[in-house]
């Protein structure tokens, strides 16, 4: 829409888009610009991530088979390591896997049957109370379920 | 009831013998003594029948023990005698059973009452008053003692009567007064109640009754045994007449304060002479990482003297038998050490085991320079370059400085990361696997195997590299970021200096069309 | 269908025309102090920003004491643009208090309450606490460390007024202690309470600018002053300022991300130097300040006593100076203002530099 107009300094515009509308293309292009500049990480935002939770609560430890009796598994728990256990009755236990001594990571023993931490030979047993060696006090204990084939642990 | 007889027929009992004591049983109203095999006390009420034939010496009637024997059932050094006891009151002679006892409580009340209830100590009572501070120590220590806690005192160890108001009567040794022991009869002094399982299960039933027998293995015990005056006896250790429980932290035998009573002898050096040993254990043993866990970070179950060369029975581990006592704590390193090919090495060349690489007192947090082919290492101390053992040490050294070097850089770069604001704390959470293998590495070279230590180093590099490349990918998202945020400011700006045209604009317009 | 044929269509049944002719009425006073007439638009714009922002991080957020931190931590680690979000919330609730503290203090010098003024007056000192409430509950949500002793130590000077002091803390606390209840109710507080309590008196404050037309300084009171319109020429040049003011956010977040700081830990000490906000700063140095005993009576109690009283007189500024007439009054009023800016100021660089 070409229209002939006297601006301010008394030039005659000639067919084509006015100052005017340029400037107003202009403002409103670079208003959607802006906008879409807000609205892009808005809706990125809210589109669900790849992990859809954060893992501080409840993780999901092991595979119900990768846990046969009599052994132990070490799993992530949030930012601590945890310890997965099996007991020769098929019980499934999880405890935090921190040694409360000074803070090495605990292992299963399948030999004495017990939670052993190999840095000053800590000993807990499947309850997770500390029975021998230095660490003094018991390990945190933590819930778990199964969900179909996975087992879950839950911080109580 | 039997008790409560006993005043009575104190020292009248014609069963009593020398080794036997007497028992006062009821038979109806009357009173009868028998005979009893001899407890090991001699004050307490229950040995009531004895008392000491005046001038005898106690320590003659011991039998010199040998060591490693079993202890024989040992004499009682009281005897039986004429009793002359001046607490003995005259009463008149009755036939009636009923009156006999009747009057039978009344001195027995007099005698039982110092022995029972612990009010009337004449002992403490004068020796408190005395000004030689030797003499009134004791009465004045004995306020903390854990003995006069369970209801003890002066005469449950060194006999005599506590109800004497005077010196000589308190110290009879009809009363059976011992007197102060030798210090080579100590350990037997304390041992004539510590060693009796039956009496110590009555005071407290979890404590060990073979500190005597432990002591006589002991180095000190043996150079006691030979007359040396010089050695640790009982008391040196434990102290006397302020004797505290050894979980109480006053205790001069609590665990943070092991080290400073042992230190009393052997850190002198003129108290060691002539024993062919250091003294400067205690020095070097300040300077150890389990001194510092002990002192500073206070944990208990770090090690002192006692831990590794044993309470009573004190004596440095033999030399193929340091590795399991430093293998009580130190497990997995004792393990690895006994299956590798140093073990028969060491123990041929009679190198202490554990010792030798890391000391016995001065033990410091080991460094990985120890390890290795280079100037400063322990390892080319034996292996020279051609031997399997030098290039295994150089094989492990170099793999523990690989992953190292691998964990530093990705630490670096994630807290650069994180200083330039990126949220980096679960990379940093994962990177401590790395830092466990390096841990873990650092046990497995005492295998003397590289392709151990290999099994857990390469995992740890990898996880070393992941941890890197998390650093990289938070530094890439932060110039992703300031690049985003350079385009958005583009068109920010942009947008606003175009609207300010457009107000320009509006104006422009509005003053044409008003003039 | 083109715009024209969708505005009549609006037109008919919202009364839209109507309306933009009073919109078109509106019109801006241009004086020597004309400038200060954009930090009300603003303060608006960055609460628009904070509720929008706030929604959307209310759709990861996860109020309680053992979820808080880790969605916070989700939200800048896992959610695309969340640590932009995030950053944006946070300086923006900063700005929003800085704003809203010029807009008052250029409301208070230019005697902007004046009748009829004098409810909206009222209205904006409402919002100047509700904000301050926003700002003090919101602290808390991410349950880290520095939040919780902050807000430990907030509703314990709250506690300390005297009678009412200890129901208060229980009510604010929920409980005796901070704890989880405590979040949870700042919580409720925070995307709730505060809301609707602010768009109420938000609704109140614009209307009766709007009734009542943009004020005069007392000089230019019966002069006649230049005038120019609000649509379209002010509102541009608010929306320049809002523009600029997005630019600042965004620039903020990428270069200055707010912190995550660690988990808030209920047995641990709090942590040495801990200081509360900006905006809380001039109080909290005050407090420091005064003796333990001032003429009898427990020096804390009175210094919030003292700030409680002069919280109340902010609310009854238009009912003491009244009119324009009284210039002694004014000069007081002045000068009154002037000492508490200063002293506010001062204060509250004292607290950062020591």
């Amino acid at each position: 829409m070409s229209r002939e107009q006297i601006d301010a300094t008394g030039n005659t515009t000639a067919a084509g888009p006015t100052r005017r509308t340029f400037l107003d293309w202009l403002v409103g292009g670079s208003a959607l610009a802006t906008l879409g500049a807000i609205v892009y990480p808005i809706l990125k935002f809210m589109t669900p991530p790849r992990i859809v939770e954060s893992t501080e609560s409840s993780v999901v430890a092991a595979k119900i088979a990768e846990v046969p009796k009599n052994s132990g598994k070490i799993f992530k728990f949030g930012n601590k390591p945890g310890i997965l256990v099996r007991t020769d009755a098929g019980e499934l236990k999880a405890f935090s896997a921190t040694c409360t001594h000074l803070d090495c990571i605990v292992q299963y023993s399948s030999e004495k049957k017990q939670i052993w931490c190999a840095c000053h030979n800590g000993q807990y047993n499947l309850n997770g109370k500390n029975i021998g060696g230095p660490p003094p006090r018991p390990l945190e204990e933590f819930k778990v379920n199964t969900r179909g084939d996975d087992i879950v642990v839950t911080r109580t | 009831m039997k008790l409560l007889a006993s005043g009575l027929q104190l020292n009248r009992c014609p069963a009593a013998s020398r080794s036997m004591g007497v028992r006062f049983r009821a038979n109806g109203f009357a009173v009868r003594c028998e005979a009893v095999a001899l407890p090991r006390r001699y004050d307490h009420p229950i040995f009531a029948g004895y008392a000491l034939r005046a001038g005898s010496a106690p320590s003659t009637a011991r039998p010199k023990a040998t060591p490693g024997a079993e202890p024989k059932t040992k004499e009682p050094r009281l005897r039986r005698g004429k009793a002359t006891a001046s607490h003995r009151t005259a009463k008149p002679h009755s036939n009636s059973p009923l009156v006999k006892f009747a009057l039978a409580m009344i001195p027995l009340l007099l005698v039982s009452m110092p022995a029972i209830a612990q009010q009337k100590s004449s002992c403490i009572e004068c020796h408190q008053r005395l000004e030689d501070p030797k003499l009134s120590a004791p009465a004045k220590l004995f306020d903390n003692d854990i003995h006069r806690a369970r209801n003890l005192s002066c005469n449950d160890c060194h006999g005599g009567d506590p109800t004497a108001s005077t010196k000589e009567g308190a110290k009879d040794p009809r009363k059976g007064y011992l007197g102060r022991p030798r210090t080579l009869d100590i350990p037997a002094y304390c041992g004539k109640c510590h060693s009796d399982a039956n009496l110590m299960k009555r005071f407290n039933p979890s404590l060990r009754v073979d500190q005597e027998r432990e002591y006589y293995t002991s180095v000190h015990g043996m150079r006691l045994k030979e007359g040396d005056q010089r050695p640790a006896t009982c008391i040196s250790c434990h102290s006397v007449h302020g004797i505290r429980a050894v979980n109480d932290p006053l205790s001069s035998v609590y665990p943070l304060n092991v080290a400073d009573t042992c230190a009393k002898c052997h850190a002198s050096a003129d108290y060691m002479r002539g024993f062919n040993i250091p003294s400067d254990q205690f020095a070097n043993f300040k300077t150890s990482v389990h001194a510092k866990a002990l002192y500073e970070k206070q944990d208990l179950s770090a090690p002192t003297c006692n831990d590794c060369h044993g309470n009573h029975g004190a004596a440095p581990p033999g030399i193929t038998s340091v590795a399991n006592v430093c293998g009580q704590c130190h497990a997995r390193q004792a393990e690895l050490f006994q299956k590798s090919p140093h073990k028969a090495a060491f123990d041929q060349r009679e190198l202490g085991e554990c010792v030798t690489c890391h000391s016995n007192h001065a033990i410091a947090a080991p460094s990985d320079q120890l390890l290795g082919t280079s100037q400063g290492s322990l390892c080319i101390n034996c292996h020279s370059p051609s031997d399997k053992g030098f290039v295994a040490a150089g094989q492990m050294r170099s793999m523990i400085d690989q992953l190292i070097a691998s964990i530093d850089s990705s630490s670096q770069i994630l807290t650069r990361a994180e200083r330039a604001g990126m949220e980096v704390s679960r990379p940093k959470f994962e990177l401590k696997g790395a830092t466990d293998a390096l841990t873990h590495a650092r046990v497995l070279i005492h295998s003397s195997s590289a392709d151990e230590v290999s099994k857990v180093v390469v995992p740890g590099l990898q996880v070393a590299e992941k941890g890197y490349q998390s650093g990289v990918g938070a530094l890439a998202e932060r110039t992703f970021r300031r690049k985003g945020l350079l385009v958005s400011l583009v068109f920010i700006l942009f947008l606003a200096m175009v609207v300010y045209l457009k107000i320009r604009q509006i104006e422009r317009k509005a003053t044409t069309a008003s003039t | 269908m083109s715009i024209q044929s969708i505005t009549a269509w609006l037109d008919e049944r919202l009364a839209l025309s109507a309306l933009a002719k009073i919109a078109e009425k509106k019109e801006v006073p241009l004086h020597r102090h004309s400038i200060w007439y954009y930090f009300g638009g603003m303060t608006l714009f960055l609460f628009a920003v904070q509720v929008v922002t706030g929604i959307l991080l209310l759709l990861y957020y996860r109020p309680s004491a053992e979820n808080a931190f880790e969605s916070v931590q989700f939200i800048v680690t896992e959610v695309q643009f969340g640590w932009l979000i995030r950053s944006i919330h946070s300086w923006s609730a900063n700005l929003m208090i800085l704003t809203l503290f010029i807009h008052m203090f250029s409301v208070f010098f230019l005697r902007a309450y004046y009748p009829p003024r004098e409810i909206t007056w009222v209205s904006g000192a409402a919002l100047l606490i509700i904000c301050i409430c926003f700002g003090f509950s919101g602290y808390l949500l991410p349950w880290n460390k520095l939040a919780f002793s902050a807000t430990k130590v907030g509703t314990e000077i709250a506690g300390v007024v005297p009678i009412v002091g200890r129901p208060i803390l229980r009510f604010l606390r929920g409980g005796d202690e901070v704890t989880g209840a405590t979040l949870t109710r700042f919580f409720g507080f925070h995307v709730a309470v505060l809301p609707a309590t602010a768009t109420v008196f938000i609704a109140i404050h614009v209307l009766l600018v709007q009734l009542h037309g943009m004020s005069v300084p007392p000089k230019l009171i019966g002069q006649p002053v230049k005038k120019m319109k609000f649509i379209p020429n002010f509102l541009l040049r608010d929306l320049i300022g809002w523009i600029l003011a997005i630019g600042v956010l965004a620039a903020l977040a990428a270069l200055s991300p707010w912190e995550l700081g660690e988990k808030a830990d209920a047995f641990a000490p709090a942590p040495a130097g801990i200081k509360p906000e900006w905006y809380f700063l001039f109080m909290f140095e005050t407090l420091k300040r005064i003796p333990a005993k001032v003429l009898g009576f427990d020096g804390e109690v009175l210094g919030i006593m003292t700030f409680n009283f002069v919280a109340v007189l902010l609310f009854l500024v238009p009912f003491i100076d009244r009119s324009p007439e009284n210039r002694r009054r004014r000069l007081i009023f002045n000068i009154v203002g002037v000492v508490a800016l200063l002293y506010m100021i001062t204060m509250t660089v004292v607290g950062y530099l020591t």
